[in-house]
């Protein structure tokens, strides 16, 4: 009995937990009858791609098609990724590897730039930009997400880091390697699927992010993603179906990088590196 | 660099000779040079200038760019928002929905996170991996399918709405006709919507990290209390409640100060910035400053309080985490 409302409460919570992601799917694929229909049908009744290839075809405005704002997107969170992920990466070094004066008040640093609201910087980032004349282009929004995403890496890629047994590159260092080479040869194949966790991290802020891509560009050639889609599907209450088959798009990466993350971060990193 | 030179002397005194002789001297500085470099410019930089801006009055990109002068105008862009009934109610707003959204969150995230804990392992695999789902979908698409599903003429809800006896309908709300309702149109029923949305998204969090303190303490206190007639309300304030005080501390703390900015779902769900009677803090600012006429020293002021609100609450957080590192 107990163990019946248990799995119905269970049932309960991962009904309300999925059911708009179900639905986002769902409504992509019904035909228009369907969408509009006074009854709406829990599964759709005659499946259809057509607002996939309206969307991925058509134009939504002369010369642009979502493809290109897919791209957009895609460029700018890959460039915060390389970015973001070299410079967290020396920093969680020095962090983890080394005992300094400072060490503490970096990390105190860390966790205090993570809690500056983003929303406040809209203005003065945008000054910045303006200042830089990087208005209207895609690297004032990689410069943007660099900052935002590189205190978390850190703290994230710290942890990774401190992983790693220190004798394996005590061991290499004694063998005669050089700290460039340790670096390159014992401690950055044993990071590197720390790198790839946090790299998920700063890819999906990129990815995400609204406002600042909303302010900082003016050109529609240039919008990226999010931008283009309350840009044009914002207003246009009709046309769910292809809102549903782009947010599908938008949201399909984000949802596998970020499953990848989650076991990523249980398994052990360096299981049986050390014997003994 | 004296100073630097000095510090690192004096610890090197305390390693061990194999350790001195690997020991570089401004590696880890040089090491985090970029990262500083990078903090500071994009981070700290411009909350100085937020700051510095809040005191000019600035109208146009053109002052921005330069071209034309700053006038400084000391407090006034304060006063003048201080002074304002709107600024008030707009505040009270903010308040009121991050209080009754970090309320809710930890509420259901809890509840969540203690049902998983008890489910056979399959049910909770695949409850956790539905949870997750909700927690993966970004701010703005899960914001578009939630609008969706209140959408006035085919939308789940209003079909739901249509669905009821008429006669209970119309004594309920007065209406037995939904088609055509403007879900977000009355404040009230969209702050309510808004609220739906941002706990959907944010209870996933709570529920993975109280599972994650559950696991980690001891289970036998619970069973002994529950041996010794304990009901489950008792169990958990009275035993895995005070265990899991500090993880508690912390998700309250930053739930406050997510729910305090929350902007992507907002503007979504609000269509843009035209509809003022439902602003909060973070989206006033930026109405302020870029809805045509731009007004950036206005939003730059309104922007300084929601930090400083945010401060407080940051403070608060970085002396709970520096604490729990102690106790590692």
């Amino acid at each position: 009995m107990k163990k019946i409302a248990l799995n119905g409460a269970g049932l309960l919570v991962a009904l309300f937990a999925a059911f708009p992601v179900y639905w986002m799917v769902a409504t992509s694929l019904k035909p228009n009858k369907e969408i509009f229909s006074a009854t709406p049908r829990p599964v759709p009744a005659e499946p259809t791609l057509d607002h996939y290839r309206e969307i991925l075809t058509g134009n939504l405005i002369p010369g642009v098609t979502f493809t290109d704002f897919f791209l957009n997107s895609a460029l700018v969170a890959v460039a915060t990724v390389l970015l973001s992920g070299l410079v967290a990466l020396l920093a969680a070094t020095a962090v983890a590897r080394f005992r300094f004066r400072l060490r503490t008040t970096f990390l105190i640093l860390l966790l205090v730039v993570q809690m500056i609201p983003l929303e406040a910087l809209v203005i003065p980032l945008f000054l910045m930009i303006q200042r830089l004349g990087l208005y209207n282009t895609l690297p004032s929004l990689i410069l943007t997400y660099l900052g935002f995403s590189l205190p978390f890496a850190v703290w994230m890629l710290r942890g990774f880091v401190a992983a790693v047994p220190k004798e394996l590159e005590e061991a290499a260092a004694i063998d005669g390697a050089s700290r460039a080479q340790t670096f390159r040869k014992v401690l950055f194949p044993l990071v590197a699927p720390g790198l790839v966790a946090t790299s998920i991290f700063s890819f999906i802020t990129a990815w995400n992010e609204l406002i600042f891509a909303l302010t900082f560009i003016n050109d529609q050639h240039r919008y990226t993603l999010p931008v283009a889609m309350t840009f044009f599907f914002g207003r246009d209450d009709t046309a769910w179906g292809s809102v549903m088959a782009a947010s599908t798009l938008f949201t399909l990466p984000v949802i596998v990088f970020f499953l990848l993350v989650q076991r990523r971060m249980v398994s052990g990193l360096v299981a049986g590196a050390v014997k003994g | 660099m004296t100073t630097l030179t000095e510090a690192t002397g004096t610890s090197a005194a305390r390693e061990t000779p194999a350790r001195r002789r690997r020991r570089p001297d401004r590696l880890p500085y040089l090491l985090l040079l970029p990262c500083l470099a990078i903090i500071a410019v994009l981070l700290l930089w411009p909350l100085g200038q937020v700051v510095m801006m809040s005191f000019y009055k600035l109208d146009s990109v053109r002052q921005l760019r330069g071209d034309r002068e700053w006038p400084w105008v000391g407090l006034a862009n304060y006063t003048q928002i201080l002074g304002d009934p709107f600024f008030r109610t707009v505040l009270r707003n903010t308040v009121l929905f991050a209080l009754a959204n970090v309320a809710l969150t930890m509420i259901l995230g809890t509840l969540v996170g203690l049902l998983l804990n008890r489910l056979g392992r399959k049910m909770a695999t695949f409850v956790a991996s539905c949870v997750m789902l909700a927690w993966a979908t970004p701010a703005l698409t899960g914001t578009i399918v939630w609008k969706w599903i209140f959408d006035d003429t085919s939308g789940l809800v209003t079909w739901l709405f249509n669905k009821l006896p008429d006669g209970l309908s119309t004594t309920l709300f007065g209406r037995s006709d939904w088609t055509g309702y403007g879900w977000f149109n009355d404040p009230l029923l969209f702050f309510a919507i808004l609220t739906l949305v941002v706990v959907w998204h944010s209870f996933p969090f709570i529920a993975v990290s109280v599972l994650a303190g559950l696991k980690s303490v001891p289970s036998e206190l619970q069973e002994a209390a529950r041996v010794d007639g304990a009901g489950p309300w008792r169990v958990f304030w009275s035993v895995t409640f005070p265990m899991l005080r500090p993880v508690f501390g912390i998700l309250v703390v930053l739930s406050t100060i997510w729910d305090f900015k929350v902007f992507t779902q907002q503007f979504v769900l609000a269509g843009g910035t035209q509809d003022r009677t439902t602003f909060m803090l973070s989206i006033y600012s930026y109405a302020e400053a870029f809805s045509p006429p731009p007004k950036y020293g206005l939003g730059s002021a309104i922007a300084v309080i929601l930090t400083l609100i945010l401060l407080v609450v940051t403070a608060v957080y970085v002396r709970m985490v520096l604490r729990q590192e102690d106790q590692a």
